[in-house]
């Protein structure tokens, strides 16, 4: 990093724009940094369930306590997104098992393969929460 | 480790505009990054207006055009202006391209030129590129073979086996790939990126080369192969439509195919 001046002095060259420049919201790089995201999303989550479990263990009063929680708005909220970054993770990952045996490489591929990751997301969330919604009442 | 903000000597001001001529009727912006080491100044960004009427139709023009008749202190690599020599590979308008392949009418809005991302810059649109120079050359990627050629006679392939080296041969070594590539950002010291491990592959695919083997063990590697996640912004960006991811996950399948 360090480059010379006209006349020979040591200066330190600056770093060229990256994140401040580049199109990060190009499927390629979207779907990557969900993946990121997603997946330190769900590891808060089992940090829920595991708070859950422990809540059931340690007898009726703190699993009311947990359960009123996770059924107000917020713990409900909190529960749908973790459901849509658990699936978005599980199909993002099937995406990349397919990359590494070798498939989906070119970019119109890609580019299919990232929406249909992402529209796969969706029908899976709201089916989830439809089977459990129904399976509840 | 990656540091997502520039460091304080890196960060980009407003810099001076360059008003079109009077009576020019279809006007452009270019947003051009600038950073001069006898200054010692931080970068800035000059805005120059460029009529389009007489003006080429490619970013190389709008550059030469301000270069010979604005600002004859802009500085920036170019050579061959069509395609072959990736001399002026830079970030045009959010994606690493080469200049004269890039059409000003692709732009919508005004043109923000910078130079290749997460680079040492020399002078405005130039990067260093020695750190990439000698990955390059880390990889050996010239033919390493045993067995003599036969005497007064090439080393002879198929067409199948010629075949593979289709995709690979065509780089240009611009290296808007690499700096395109979030993990080369990141780990761009230890990790070879997507330009230099397209130029690896090249040569494990090649049927005279018989150095495949040390040439896999060079690679087996967490951070010079295997910083590659599959982000795919390598082929998304290669002005030349190549697939380095692709090249990347063949050397890694090979990898795996060794052990069993």
């Amino acid at each position: 990093m360090i480059g010379r001046r006209t006349d020979g002095t040591p200066i330190r060259r600056p770093l060229s724009p990256h994140l401040q420049v580049y199109d990060m919201a190009q499927m390629t790089s979207a779907t990557s940094i969900a993946g990121r995201v997603t997946g330190v999303i769900w590891t808060v989550g089992l940090l829920i369930l595991v708070w859950w479990l422990l809540a059931a263990a340690a007898g009726p009063r703190a699993y009311a306590a947990v359960s009123w929680f996770l059924s107000s708005w917020l713990g409900v909220l909190g529960l749908l997104g973790l459901t849509a970054a658990a699936w978005y993770h599980t199909l993002n990952g099937v995406r990349h098992l397919a990359y590494d045996a070798g498939f989906g490489f070119d970019i119109p591929t890609t580019y299919k393969s990232g929406r249909a990751v992402i529209i796969g997301t969706a029908v899976a969330t709201i089916l989830t929460w439809i089977i459990a919604l129904t399976a509840r009442a | 480790m990656a540091e997502f903000k520039l460091p304080a000597n890196s960060t980009v001001s407003l810099g001076k505009t360059h008003k079109a001529e009077a009576g020019a009727k279809n006007v452009k912006a270019f947003k051009i990054y600038r950073w001069d080491p006898d200054t010692g100044e931080n970068p800035r960004a000059d805005t120059f207006e460029i009529d389009l009427d007489k003006c080429g139709p490619m970013v190389l023009d709008a550059l030469i055009k301000i270069k010979n008749e604005v600002d004859t202190t802009l500085t920036f690599r170019r050579s061959c202006r069509e395609g072959i020599c990736g001399s002026c590979a830079m970030n045009i308008d959010g994606l690493n391209t080469l200049a004269c392949l890039k059409p000003i009418d692709d732009v919508t809005g005004d043109v923000k030129i910078n130079p290749l991302p997460h680079m040492p810059v020399v002078k405005d649109l130039v990067p260093d590129l020695s750190q990439i120079y000698a990955q390059l050359r880390s990889v050996e990627p010239w033919l390493k073979s045993d067995t003599p050629p036969p005497p007064d006679a090439e080393r002879l392939q198929s067409k199948a086996e010629r075949a593979k080296l289709d995709g690979l041969w065509e780089c240009i070594l611009c290296f808007c790939c690499s700096t395109a590539c979030p993990s080369y950002w990141w780990n761009g010291d230890r990790y070879l990126g997507p330009a230099v491990l397209l130029q690896a592959y090249r040569w494990i695919a090649d049927s005279r080369d018989e150095a495949m083997g040390e040439r896999l063990d060079d690679l087996e590697d967490p951070f010079r192969l295997y910083r590659c996640h599959t982000i795919m912004n390598c082929a998304r960006t290669c002005p030349k439509g190549l697939n380095p991811a692709q090249a990347i996950g063949k050397i890694k399948q090979l990898l795996v195919e060794r052990q069993a």
